[in-house]
């Protein structure tokens, strides 16, 4: 039966491993470069301050940086699709499950072998694509500040996660086309199915694996996040927390009594004619006007130290996901398939 | 003699649809079985249920004395060549023959390597390139060469010309006759059915109409002619098939099994076809010109 999954498999597994190569490739040979560029960068500019480099740095590389998490990001749903729904519809379309059923096995251990080894190669396939794309990106991860590490682009393209997604993207297409039994509305199934769940995940799942860290910060020009004053003389300002990579839930300022508010309202020393408010005299001097007037930034965040905790619950959640879907797929292919 | 296939009360039901109802079979070892009736009569229901590829919504099956495609036991002892005979379309023949041999203990590899040999498929070609008999063939070979005890063809001929569909029972009753196989397939015309068969089941609207030794059905079958009378008058023990009539005259087809004694008859012998029609027709009405109307033929898949 291996050999039989193998046989039909092997196309397509020559596919995906060309292309993985073809990437491993392009990352291992810019790779290195990369990360020199990085470190002597950060190594020349520690003392005039390296938030230029930072930028800069970044917005060189934006490009590819973009173009290798797409591949990281869209590779599961690419597997659900081509590898998981056509698996059993191809099969059930040509009528070579009557073929292959009536050989002396039975069907739950055809559907095992298939699902473990076309399984695995997915699972392969995935890991080995973000660890090389984790690799190579690192640098350029540190300095995308838009991007932070814990946020849903980054979490969703680094790390192990990716391998349980293609795991699960997998087995729901398995599953979706055990129930269409027909391989195109299969693979569209799948494919809605598989991107709703990704945006709920972080939107609805992800901020309460484990209770948000809320913090009361000063508002200090290093970590200033925006600044606007209105005509009307109120202040909109927003901070962010120290830690760079941490994936901010909400953050909102707050007055002396701890209350929420949208603006700070005008005040005499807080006016463009203040002391401290002037526009030639840089922000500085108005934040801290800010500070002593009592008003603080309130965030809620889900810290970078989290990160790898977050990724084990995470591919936690996908694995228990998949494996009830296979399970599904057993249950099916023993009572009502044919 | 023990039974290859043992049904009671078999029933399988698609939403409100019965596509079999109340099938009850006891097919001794040994037969060659044609398994007869219209498309859509429910034969591949039928032998779907014998095979495991569906479970009964009522009544039991058993197939050589096992619950079918039970475990691997069960399903090495049973073949099937499923309608159209699918094949992997990108495999090759040879890839065809090794999945034979990894997935079945039995497999004879001598067997199957001979039959494509004689057959003159080129082990190469991948099944998508063959022709519709030569994919037939190899479904057949692949059915054979797991040498299993009973072979089940779903419409094996239905797909070939004339030439290929003589061919392939022929070839089908020398693997039978060599193999001691007991087989039973399906067909929507009888014609291919009366040289290989010995056994027949005619299968119309989702009943089993009649099953028994071939020799047998014709034996107590009878075709009786004579001046008009009304079939219900007949003695006890004869069974009107089909009746049709004249003005003067009334033609019937009965079944019994004693002698038929009554001078006012003529009393001819039946072919296997006539047998097979007079059953498929007795589920339609007969028109006012005594002809009757043939179960519509439609396609089903």
């Amino acid at each position: 039966m291996i050999w039989l999954t193998w046989r039909q498999f092997r196309a397509a597994a020559a596919m995906m491993a060309a292309a993985l190569a073809a990437l491993a490739a392009i990352l291992a040979l810019t790779g290195p470069g990369l990360a020199h560029d990085y470190s002597t960068g950060i190594a020349a500019c520690t003392q005039s301050g390296c938030s230029d480099f930072v930028r800069h740095f970044f917005n060189d590389h934006q490009g590819p940086f973009l173009a290798v998490t797409a591949v990281v990001l869209v590779l599961p749903a690419l597997i659900g699709l081509f590898w998981g729904a056509p698996l059993i519809t191809r099969e059930l379309e040509a009528g070579t499950h009557q073929l292959v059923w009536n050989q002396s096995i039975t069907r739950t251990r055809w559907l095992a072998v298939k699902l473990a080894l076309t399984g695995v190669a997915a699972m392969t396939a995935a890991g080995l694509g973000s660890l090389a794309v984790t690799w190579w990106s690192s640098p350029i991860d540190k300095t995308a500040t838009n991007f932070p590490k814990m946020g849903p682009l980054l979490f969703d393209t680094r790390g192990i996660v990716p391998i349980a997604y293609a795991a699960f993207a997998f087995a729901l297409g398995v599953t979706v086309g055990m129930l269409v039994r027909r391989t195109l509305p299969a693979m569209a199934i799948t494919l809605a199915v598989f991107v709703a769940i990704q945006i709920a995940m972080p939107l609805l799942v992800r901020p309460h694996l484990l209770p948000p860290t809320r913090s009361t910060i000063e508002i200090t020009t290093s970590n200033l996040d925006d600044f606007t004053m209105g005509p009307d003389h109120r202040i909109r300002v927003s901070a962010k927390p120290a830690d760079t990579g941490a994936w901010v839930l909400s953050s909102h300022t707050v007055d002396a009594s701890g209350h929420a508010i949208d603006s700070i309202p005008p005040s005499p020393s807080l006016s463009p004619s203040s002391r401290a408010c002037a526009p030639q005299q840089g922000l500085s001097p108005c934040l801290a006007e800010v500070t002593r007037l009592g008003y603080r930034q309130q965030v809620t965040y889900q810290p970078s130290s989290r990160f790898w905790p977050f990724q084990w619950y995470e591919t936690g959640i996908y694995t228990a996901l998949t494996l009830g879907l296979a399970g599904l797929c057993f249950w099916r292919i023993r009572r009502r398939l044919s | 003699m023990t039974a290859v296939i043992e049904a009671q009360g078999l029933g399988k039901q698609y939403g409100r649809r019965w596509a079999l109802s109340d099938c009850t079979l006891d097919i001794p070892a040994g037969r060659v079985v044609g398994l007869v009736g219209p498309n859509g009569a429910g034969k591949t229901t039928l032998l779907h249920l014998t095979v495991g590829l569906l479970a009964p919504t009522s009544g039991s099956i058993e197939v050589l004395g096992g619950r079918p495609a039970a475990n691997p036991a069960q399903l090495a002892k049973v073949g099937f060549v499923a309608q159209d005979s699918p094949t992997y379309a990108g495999l090759r023949v040879a890839d065809h023959l090794k999945l034979g041999a990894r997935l079945n203990p039995g497999w004879d590899a001598a067997l199957a390597r001979d039959r494509i040999e004689r057959l003159g498929l080129d082990p190469a070609r991948r099944a998508g390139q063959l022709s519709g008999g030569q994919r037939a063939q190899l479904a057949l070979t692949l059915g054979i060469a797991k040498r299993p005890e009973l072979l089940i063809l779903d419409e094996p001929v239905a797909a070939l010309d004339p030439l290929a569909r003589r061919e392939f029972l022929q070839g089908l009753m020398e693997a039978t006759a060599e193999h001691e196989l007991s087989v039973v397939l399906s067909s929507h015309l009888v014609s291919d059915l009366e040289r290989a068969c010995d056994y027949l089941i005619v299968l119309v609207d989702s009943r089993v109409r009649v099953a028994g030794e071939v020799e047998e059905l014709l034996a107590t079958h009878h075709r009786l002619s004579g001046p008009r009378r009304d079939p219900a008058r007949l003695p006890a023990g004869q069974h009107v098939v089909a009746a049709s009539h004249t003005d003067r005259q009334t033609t019937l087809i009965v079944r019994t099994d004693a002698p038929i004694h009554d001078p006012a008859w003529t009393v001819s012998r039946l072919s296997l076809e006539d047998l097979v029609l007079a059953y498929m027709g007795k589920s339609t009405h007969t028109d006012h010109n005594g002809r009757n109307h043939r179960p519509t033929l439609e396609v089903q898949r």
